[in-house]
């Protein structure tokens, strides 16, 4: 009854033509990721702890006391909500350990999870270190109080070292599906989480330390975001009728709130940075920025798999393109 | 088939694997539909029209197979010469009587028969007592002497009758009362006709919703027409397959639960017409008959011996006197109107839900509230046994649950895997089943039940020295029980089924060894031989690739572990098969006996140039090239001169209800269908009477491959329910327009008995017709839903009237007229204003009813 | 034990995953073309496995009201009711049209290509009992990060439910839809092909009440033989459209363990046209992962090392 009817497009217009497809009563082919928006903020947690763990080691290593601080403590309470995320996430959270059963290659969220562990310990270590000044110098606890700085240097180069792999991993964890808009996605995935990262991880910086110190944060702030608009403008545009879900519906508007915040943060990073409020705002709005980018590429892949014209059309051009035989 | 019979079907894939066509008719597109070759439409209620057609296709053409047809029919013998037919008087046959709606049979009869016929006043009291039913299998009274012309020239041979009778039958006729388009009709008749002959041979299927019509029979008649005149029947890969409408069905005809027949279709008593022990013997014999009911004292008297053991002696007729009779119409649509009317006061039933299964639904609620007691026994508290809670009446203040005065007793019965037992399937097969585990909790097997009712209620009557009572205390009423509920041994039921030689209990080997001396007991001659040598022969399993294509030696087949009946017509005259390729019984020169791949249904020893002496009478009376060894002049009927009620040959009758005027006939329907005018069962207007244009479409109902039956025993499962999980109808897109009906919303159907709504299914598996010139929508509608269970919906059989075929008087349930339109139904008492302004709008009122007989010119 | 096919191309996939003297490949042969829609393969699933019942839902879709493979539903029958009117029923179709007025708010329907020429046959309702194909290359497998999802000896692929913590993955990375999770239990659940059946010889529970022989079980490579030359005889015997689904071990999966014979195009029965192991990209997205990352790393550094104070 509802063979070869053609699906127009709900919601916004559709700006590629719909070609003419077949599908069953309309329903889709793929399922729809079962993620809740834990992921999503994971998305953003995760990355703001890389990027909190570079600033953090990069400050370290350059002198700049309290934008370590202000690294290493955003480092660790991000993959710490990220720990609270991911297992909360888990249809089953009691059994959360059993991602340690294995290290599978094939597996993003195993590589992951391993990522995550190493960049989690360290991370631990390089923010319990910035405790250091507060302990007593004598006894037991003043022998540890002394190794502690160096023990969070350590942890810190770790946590930065493993910092680019917790950034970036997840978007291969998005790609690495049957979700068409995040498997198309995976050349250009990468490089928007990265930006994401550092943009997230250089606004803490510009929130949390003073403008004296920030200024690298300030110049990861700007680069990141260039990266991230830059790399999310080509999954918005370049990749066909995959491009579509990310500029229609609930994905297309957070994406472009992501668009105008982390434009916005970065210009305010740019030439408002020498100025305290305008830097902690720009931060803000590089954070908000990125928080809606995650979920618009989250919102962007579910919506492409609740619509079969996503799943079908491309492997048929694919069909239609090879060879035959 | 595919829809309510998937098991069965994979032999109709197996067959289409090798190579076979199938055609599905049917008024929708169905799962059958989907797989068929072909796929014909047609308007419920004209099969007769249709397959009268293809009657007429094979005498016009004369592409009967003509050496069977002149062997093995009654096509060679001479009516009377005051036979009139159809064709004479505008639709009825000779011999009609307004007074009682019947046929007087006189002039039916074959030339030169000279046995009494029944009055048309007889005719009135078998049609009250469904006589159909035992004629159907025990062959009505017809001369062995009648005359013959094997020229087949003979204006008064049953061939020529046939062809006047069918030759209105047209491809164009066809087309204008069924709405097939004659290509499509060519086409069947083409198929049906090159795959019959010496060669090939065609099976026709037919599922009981055949039956459910006001001439139900004579479809399955028309059919028997058109597979005697193809050679069809008798023989490999032909016949005429009835699917049942539950697992053993056909068991509960062998073995009834019908009022009008005892055990191996011998009939049940009338008061009247079988006074005494021999009248009743005589009216099953036939003396002066050719055949193998001549056997019948030995049936009926072994029977007796089992009813009533050693009180079955020759000097009391066997305690035929204990016997129950029949006094008129006892069957299940009377008694509900009994119930009706206060004079039923106690009703049993046992895994049958009337409140949902049965015809006009709101009948049998009203009827079932009026009763001083009620005993359901069922897996679940089903529709029947809840109606004084939650029946529609309640919602319509018709029933007051506080004022209800019927008591109900439900008793939890076991499931099929619960008991041990045979089912008997349309192959006439019983097959062994053992319990798999022990029922739950209190519930109990039907077995169980009966034995220690009868076993509780001889108790009480025991010191009782009323003659009534007699008959009860006088019952052999001892089985063998074991497990802590003492279960009766159903492997001891068998045995006396089996029957046994009273002296020594031994196990008869079948039916002929049955004695009319009381020295052997039978509880159903036909199944005489499924306990021969002790052994249940029912539980056998062999494989099919351990044995012979036949398969003789999985379960038993009655009779005589025949698999098919009448086999003799598998061979020529000369008992030679008509074709290597569908060789299945032959004589056997050199042994001189018939041999080959099944059980013989004649006698072994018989040749066939046997002929015999002119006046024998019974078995040796059959000519060695008489197959049809149960009918009383051993050939297939293709005009059947008497057992039937409506006529001697199908003749095509609108439905009670139709939208049409009959197009072939000033008679509109059955001039004897089985009638009850009262004011709570009005059908609605078809012409000639005025206004049917208020219930403009036709429709039908039937199953779905997820439920079952009433729903008793799918709705209650959520696997099955959430397959179909909720009440709907079909309708064609042109009839969704015409009425605004939306796919998914809601509409209701209305008839002048109810209105059921339902979702609306719009599908283009129906699609409307085009009849004499009209467009005729059709509405579908499954009957499986009632007011209990996990998934309930408005039952579509509350929409049906009463109308019965009168020769078994089944109810005219595949046909009615109706209404649809958009929306949910009215609630509560505006349900019944509403209904009531339909039957004002059709003139449906209390003083006025259809007559049977409708004079006056088709168009 | 990765060899060179194990992300993507033609593979035997248990011994690949490791398995000596691995019994041959079992599977699943889904001939549409005789199948008639009863069902049972849907209950007998659920009766054996215990599963659910997935809610009761009249959904429209013909006499489909289980919607498609889920957690709850391992098998599932799908109905496509097709039309192409004949010229006679066209007739009275548009009487039917000339005597209405209102607006038709039904379903709507079309003419379709692929609906069989035949002239008699004007309708078509296809029905395709679904499943999981035990892909070649199973995405599922390939990213279950806990080992819940493993490959058995006979090549098929089944979740130990005991194991799975329920992260989602597997859900949106199988091309088909199979594998989905239990709203209430939390875990993913799919077809096991009767892993407790098969290895005891059995058959599982959907071929074996399949009435019509439409689910075939056996060894794959018996299979394949057998179903092309089941399209053979169908294609002799004027069913053009015939064709194999998921057969071929050199298709975007490295074949499925579960194929199918269709009428139709497999969109139409709601599978995916030319579905892709999302693992055969694998090597590719690290590789965009790495320079991601490196960038990353490398506009730290730039940073710093470009602002000392």
């Amino acid at each position: 009854m509802s063979q070869g009817e053609r699906r127009s497009g709900k919601g916004d217009r559709v700006m590629v033509p719909p070609a003419e497809f077949r599908s069953y009563y309309g329903r889709q082919v793929v399922k729809t990721p079962v993620w809740r928006h834990d992921v999503a903020a994971y998305l953003f947690t995760g990355g703001l702890a890389a990027g909190a763990a570079l600033v953090a080691a990069g400050a370290d290593l350059t002198g700049r006391p309290a934008l370590r601080t202000t690294g290493r403590l955003t480092a660790l309470a991000a993959i710490g909500a990220s720990g609270y995320f991911l297992i909360n996430d888990l249809g089953r959270p009691s059994r959360f350990h059993h991602m340690l059963r294995v290290a599978k290659p094939t597996s993003p969220m195993s590589v992951g999870t391993w990522v995550f562990s190493a960049f989690g310990a360290a991370a631990g270590v390089a923010a319990v270190a910035e405790a250091a000044p507060w302990l007593p110098r004598d006894g037991v606890v003043g022998l540890a109080a002394r190794a502690l700085p160096a023990a969070g240097r350590a942890g810190g180069l770790a946590a930065a070292a493993a910092a680019p792999a917790l950034a970036t991993y997840t978007a291969v964890l998005l790609s690495d599906t049957a979700t068409p808009a995040w498997h198309e996605a995976y050349p250009r995935l990468p490089f928007v989480f990265a930006g994401s990262a550092l943009a997230s991880g250089g606004a803490a910086g510009l929130i949390g330390a003073p403008i004296a110190q920030a200024g690298p944060a300030r110049t990861l702030a700007v680069a990141g975001a260039a990266l991230e608009l830059t790399a999310t403008h080509g999954v918005e545009h370049r990749m066909g009728l995959l491009s579509e879900p990310f500029r229609q519906g609930r994905a297309g508007r957070l994406l472009r709130a992501a668009r105008l915040l982390t434009a916005a943060g970065a210009a305010g990073a740019l030439f408002g940075g020498r100025n305290r409020v305008v830097s902690a705002l720009s931060g803000a709005a590089l954070l908000a920025g990125s928080v809606a980018t995650r979920y618009g590429v989250f919102e962007a892949g579910k919506a492409s798999a609740e619509d079969p014209k996503y799943t079908v059309l491309p492997q048929r051009e694919r069909l239609a393109t090879r060879p035959p035989g | 088939m595919a829809e309510a019979h998937p098991v069965g079907f994979q032999w109709v894939m197996e067959a289409k694997k090798r190579g076979a066509t199938v055609i599905h008719v049917d008024p929708r597109f169905t799962r059958t539909s989907a797989l068929a070759d072909q796929f014909v439409p047609l308007r419920a209620g004209s099969d007769i029209a249709f397959l009268g057609g293809v009657i007429n296709y094979i005498l016009q053409n004369e592409l009967d197979f003509r050496e069977y047809v002149v062997a093995y029919t009654n096509a060679a013998t001479i009516v009377r010469e005051d036979f009139q037919d159809t064709e004479d008087l505008d639709g009825l046959f000779s011999g009609y009587h307004e007074e009682t709606g019947t046929y007087d049979p006189q002039s039916w009869q074959y030339q030169g028969h000279d046995t009494r016929v029944p009055t048309h006043g007889e005719m009135h009291t078998q049609r009250e007592t469904g006589a159909g039913l035992r004629h159907e299998s025990h062959g009505a009274p017809v001369s062995n002497i009648a005359e013959r012309d094997e020229t087949l020239q003979d204006p008064r041979c049953v061939y020529q009758i046939l062809k006047k009778h069918y030759a209105r039958y047209t491809p164009e006729v066809v087309e204008r009362v069924c709405g097939v388009p004659p290509e499509q009709f060519q086409k069947v008749c083409e198929a049906w006709t090159r795959n019959s002959g010496r060669d090939r041979t065609t099976a026709l299927v037919y599922s009981v919703g055949w039956t459910q019509h006001s001439v139900g029979v004579q479809y399955i008649r028309t059919g028997a027409i058109i597979q005697l005149l193809l050679g069809n029947m008798g023989r490999p890969g032909g016949g005429i397959m009835a699917l049942r409408g539950h697992a053993s069905i056909q068991g509960s005809t062998d073995i009834p639960t019908l009022f009008n027949l005892l055990p191996g279709y011998l009939p049940m008593p009338h008061f009247k017409e079988h006074e005494t022990f021999d009248l009743w013997v005589d009216a099953i014999r036939h003396p002066g008959q050719k055949g193998f009911w001549s056997g019948a004292r030995s049936y009926a008297v072994s029977l007796l011996k089992a009813y009533f053991g050693d009180n079955a002696r020759a000097d009391n007729n066997f305690g035929y006197g204990y016997l129950p009779r029949m006094t008129g119409d006892h069957g299940t649509y009377q008694q509900v109107l009994n119930m009706i009317d206060g004079k039923v006061k106690g009703y049993f039933l046992l895994g049958q839900n009337p409140a949902v299964g049965s015809a006009h639904g709101r009948a049998q609620r009203l009827g079932m509230a009026n009763l001083d007691w009620l005993v359901v026994r069922d897996l679940y508290m089903i529709e029947s046994a809840t109606f004084w809670k939650d029946s529609p009446e309640i919602e319509t203040g018709e029933i007051v649950t506080e004022e209800c005065r019927t008591e109900v007793f439900f008793l939890p019965a076991a499931s099929h895997v619960e008991k041990e037992g045979t089912f008997t399937q349309t192959q006439r097969m019983l097959q062994w089943r053992e319990k798999a585990l022990d029922p739950p909790q209190d519930c109990r097997s039907e077995l169980w039940f009966f034995y220690h009712l009868g076993r509780l209620v001889r108790e009480r009557l025991a010191t009782s020295t009323l003659e009534r009572d007699r008959p009860v205390l006088d019952l052999a009423w001892s089985y063998p029980t074991q497990g802590r509920h003492d279960e009766p041994s159903a492997e001891a039921v068998l045995k006396e089924i089996n029957g046994y030689v009273v002296a020594t209990g031994d196990p008869v080997s079948g039916f002929t060894a049955l004695k009319d001396d009381g020295s052997t007991a039978c509880g159903c001659w036909i199944y005489s031989g499924v306990f021969a040598d002790g052994v249940n022969q029912a539980a056998r399993r062999k494989p099919g690739q351990e044995q012979s294509w036949v398969a003789p030696e999985w379960g038993w087949v009655w009779p005589a572990n025949r698999r098919i009946l009448y086999n003799r017509a598998s061979a020529d005259p000369q008992g030679v098969p008509w074709s290597e390729r569908k060789a299945y019984v032959w004589w056997d020169p050199e042994k001189r006996e018939w041999t080959g791949h099944d059980v013989p249904d004649f006698e072994k020893k018989k040749d066939p140039s046997y002929r015999a002496r002119r006046g024998t009478t019974g078995v040796a009376g059959l000519a060695g090239d008489d197959p049809f060894i149960m009918q009383g002049d051993g050939k297939g009927w293709l005009f059947a001169p008497a057992g039937l009620i409506d006529g001697p040959l199908p003749t095509h009758y609108e439905p009670a209800e139709s939208p049409l005027r009959n197009p072939l006939y000033g008679q509109q329907a059955n001039p004897t269908r089985k009638v009850y005018d009262r004011p709570d069962n009005q059908l609605n207007p078809a012409p000639p009477e005025p206004h049917s244009e208020v219930f403009p479409f036709v429709f039908t109902t039937s199953r779905l491959t997820e439920h079952h039956t009433a729903g008793g025993m799918s709705r209650q499962l959520a696997y099955l329910s959430e397959l179909q999980p909720a009440m709907f109808v079909e309708v064609s897109p042109a009839l969704a327009k015409e009425r605004g009906l939306e796919h998914m919303g809601w509409a209701h159907v209305v008839t002048g008995r109810a209105a059921v709504e339902a979702r609306v299914l719009v599908t283009a598996r129906l699609r409307p017709l085009r009849i004499d010139g009209r467009v005729i929508h059709q509405v579908w509608l499954p009957y499986h839903w009632g007011g209990s269970g996990l998934t309930t919906g408005d039952s579509a059989n509350d929409l049906f009237g009463i109308t019965l075929d009168p020769n078994v008087l089944i109810q005219e349930s595949k046909v009615g007229t109706c209404d649809i339109r958009p929306g949910r139904r009215p609630t509560g008492p505006a349900l019944l204003n509403y209904i009531a302004g339909y039957l004002r709008r059709a003139g449906l009122d209390a003083s006025h009813y259809a007559p049977l007989e409708t004079p006056g010119t088709a168009e | 034990m990765t060899g060179p096919n194990s992300y993507f191309g033609p593979i035997d996939p248990a011994p690949d995953a490791g398995y000596v003297d691995a019994p041959p490949r079992m599977g699943f042969f889904t001939d549409t073309s005789v199948c008639i829609g009863c069902k049972a393969c849907e209950v007998a699933c659920k009766e054996w496995n215990g599963i659910p019942d997935d809610g009761f839902n009249l959904l429209g879709m013909s006499y489909d009201n289980t919607g498609g493979l889920s957690a709850n539903t391992w098998r599932h029958v799908a109905f496509i009711e097709q039309e192409s009117p004949s010229e006679a029923s066209m007739d009275v179709l548009r009487e039917a049209e000339r005597t209405v007025s209102t607006q038709f708010l039904g379903m709507p329907s079309s003419t379709l290509p692929g609906a069989t020429g035949r002239e008699d046959r004007d309708l078509r309702w296809l029905m395709m009992s679904n499943v999981c194909k035990h892909c070649t290359h199973a995405a599922c497998l390939d990213v279950c990060p806990t080992g819940a999802l493993f490959r058995t000896e006979f090549g098929t692929v089944v979740v130990q439910e005991d194991i799975c913590n329920g992260c989602g993955y597997c859900i949106p990375a199988c091309p088909y839809g199979v594998i989905d999770q239990r709203k209430d239990d939390g875990r993913a659940w799919k077809c096991t092909l009767c892993y407790d059946r098969i290895g005891e010889g059995m058959t599982p529970a959907c071929a074996q009440a399949c009435p019509t022989q439409s689910i075939q079980y056996g060894e794959l490579d018996e299979l394949r033989d057998r179903a092309a030359k089941r399209v053979e005889v169908l294609h002799q015997r004027g069913v053009p459209e015939a064709k194999l689904y998921g057969h071929d071990p050199a298709d975007g999966v490295g074949g499925d363990g579960a194929f199918f014979l269709l009428l139709d195009e497999p969109e139409v029965y709601g599978l995916p046209p030319d579905p892709v192991v999302t693992t055969r990209d694998l090597p590719s997205m690290w590789k965009h992962a790495g320079v991601a990352a490196l960038t990353m790393a490398a506009a730290a550094v730039v940073a710093f090392l470009g602002r000392r104070p």
